[in-house]
């Protein structure tokens, strides 16, 4: 019995949210009096997968063929099966990415275990009750679920659990081969673009955001925000209407029917804070409203505020943040 | 081509989110439903595709009766028919075997959803259906197009990308933005609805895997601090100092 997580890499490094989830299996391994052991498939560096040690993993176990470079989720499925049955693994941990959740779901299937997505917090292992907290009604509540099988699959909201980094020393890496058939990569992409992020940070890993909505006029007020966002080191965001008529990309977008992030810090410029959105960032740690109209909803669900014309203080708050030792 | 269009009812997204019975339930008190907002662009582009290919766009709900003004409205939208599985949707996987049954039975080319319900933002049914069905699922998608007869191309979300998959029939998909401008019912479709076919089918037993047992609410923000504009600067330093975000 082990508990297994999976974790994901980018450019050769894990993930934040991979690192997150690593942080999680191992405290629920601790609680089960066992062990982690974590896979990895792809674009990872053995030496990374080696300092998991340091989110309290023993061992990975690491499939470096070169057609899983790109993701395909029946060949994924399969290596992370195979380890799951080679480390007898009675929990699964996966961070809530469209990856993680994906393969968390099919191998519920093939496993015959139980799923929970959208988890915020460690589970509460009570005799036979096994119990997580995951997010539900879009962000205005939390939810109690047993999970009643046998295997317990778990997809970790991001930026929900803090890493650990004194969990120990280097963890060993096995190499591990699934076996894969040619069928395996019928639904493998053609193609994988990434987005040019200027060598800024990605919206669903980011630790702080900078948002703006309809308030900001037009996109020729933009470079503010992604101004303030480089100081920060902030991913830059914004509200539904903001896509919709073009200033902005469709990724930038959050809230009900976008993306939903959780960051410590979330700022949002010239957005009212309509209900939907809010459901894409209420459970952001801090939230700081910037807004001309003293009336604006947005305000009631924020922990700073600033009464002003955006144009005007995003530039005050600019300088300010140059000022800062970083 | 016969497309298969799951939708789920849930609560419009302005609800005040409320609980009862020791906050065992949901309180549906004074709470408007609506049909899934992600499922709509799964409908929406379905009816696309009939419009351009030919075929039938079928709906199917899991759920009690009171989901039915919504599986109308979907007919309203253009769908040609729909079922419901008059069942409790207890969890992901229980909807899933349920969808599974149904599409087994009415050999469908295509299965679409959105890419998760508002309400339980579980994100999991479509993999479970792929899965169960052995056939290929592509999440979330926001472009779908037929390549050929039995080949469809799409454009699928990866954090910090995308990817673009080609696949054949059958297949399921989840749909999100901006796949299509989803569409509202107009009064020749509200009419016509009305006689479309609406069958309904009892469960094909089927377990569920998780049990809900317990509902809380985030804690309330104990109210915000407002900072001059003049002095807008002030904040960056208390970000930094008082809050420890910076
Ligand atoms: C089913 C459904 C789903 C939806 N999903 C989403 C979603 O996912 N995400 C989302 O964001 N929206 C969503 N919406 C839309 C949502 O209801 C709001 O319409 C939208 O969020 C408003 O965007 P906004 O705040 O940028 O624009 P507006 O509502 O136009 O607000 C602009 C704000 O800027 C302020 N302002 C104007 N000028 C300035 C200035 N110079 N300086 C400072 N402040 C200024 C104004 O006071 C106002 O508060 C959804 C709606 C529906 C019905």
């Amino acid at each position: 019995m082990s508990v297994l997580v999976f974790v994901e890499g980018l450019n050769g490094e894990i993930k934040k949210s991979s690192l997150e989830a690593a942080s999680y299996g191992s405290q629920v391994a601790q609680a089960m009096g066992t062990t982690a052991t974590a896979v990895a498939i792809g674009d990872v560096h053995e030496e990374a997968l080696a300092k998991l040690g340091e989110q309290g993993i023993s061992k990975v176990l690491y499939d470096a063929d070169d057609r899983l470079k790109q993701f395909v989720a029946d060949a994924y499925v399969k290596v992370i099966a195979k380890a799951a049955q080679q480390e007898s693994a009675k929990v699964l941990v996966f961070s809530n990415s469209n990856i993680g959740a994906a393969v968390g779901s099919k191998l519920a299937v093939r496993l015959n275990g139980s799923l929970a997505t959208n988890v915020t917090e460690l589970p509460k292992i009570d005799g036979g009750n096994f119990t997580v907290t995951r997010g539900v009604f879009s962000g205005k509540a939390f939810a109690q679920v047993n999970l009643t099988s046998d295997v317990k699959i778990i997809a970790v909201k991001k930026n929900s659990t803090d890493i650990i980094s004194n969990g120990g020393s280097a963890a060993t890496v096995e190499k591990l081969s699934a076996d894969l058939a040619e069928s395996d990569f019928a639904a493998a992409p053609k193609e994988t673009v990434m987005q040019d992020t200027g060598g800024g940070v990605l919206l669903p890993e980011a630790e702080i955001v900078v948002s703006g909505g309809r308030g900001m006029k037009g996109p020729e007020n933009w470079h503010l925000i992604e101004e303030l966002a480089k100081e920060l080191g902030a991913a830059t965001a914004c509200s539904k209407p903001v896509s919709d008529i073009g200033w902005r990309p469709h990724h930038e977008h959050v809230g009900q029917t976008g993306i939903t992030v959780s960051p410590n810090l979330y700022i949002a410029a010239g957005i009212s804070g309509a209900i939907q959105h809010l459901a894409g960032v209420n459970s952001s740690k801090v939230i700081v409203v910037i807004n001309k109209d003293p009336e604006a909803p947005f305000f009631k669900a924020a922990d700073y505020g600033i009464v002003g014309d955006a144009l005007e203080v995003l530039p005050k708050l600019i300088e300010a943040a140059k000022a800062l030792d970083k | 081509m016969k497309i298969l269009v799951c939708i789920s009812n849930v609560p419009d997204t302005t609800s005040k989110i409320n609980f009862t019975g020791d906050n065992k339930e949901f309180d549906k008190n004074g709470v408007q439903y609506v049909i899934n907002p992600w499922d709509e662009y799964a409908l929406t582009r379905a009816i696309e595709l009939k419009e351009a290919k030919g075929g039938s766009v079928t709906v199917l709900n899991v759920g009690e009766a009171d989901a039915e003004p919504n599986i109308r409205k979907a007919l309203a939208i253009g769908a040609d028919d729909a079922i419901r599985v008059n069942a409790h949707p207890k969890d992901a996987y229980f909807v899933a075997q349920q969808i599974t049954a149904v599409a087994n039975e009415g050999g469908y080319d295509m299965i679409l959803m959105g890419k998760e319900s508002i309400d339980y933002n579980g994100f999991q049914v479509h993999n479970m259906v792929g899965e169960m069905m052995g056939i290929p699922s592509v999440t979330p998608a926001f472009k779908l197009d037929m390549v050929d007869d039995s080949t469809a191309r799409l454009e699928r979300e990866i954090e910090g990308g995308k990817e673009v998959v080609e696949v054949k029939l059958p297949f399921v998909a989840s749909a999100q933005q901006p796949m299509c401008e989803p569409r509202i019912p107009n009064m020749r479709g509200i009419m016509t609805a009305r006689t479309k076919p609406l069958k309904v089918v009892e469960p094909t037993g089927g377990e569920a895997k998780s049990e809900y047992v317990n509902y809380s609410k985030p804690e309330k923000k104990s109210g915000v601090k407002l900072i001059e504009p003049e002095n807008a600067g002030e904040l960056i330093k208390l970000l930094r100092n008082e809050a420890k975000v910076l």
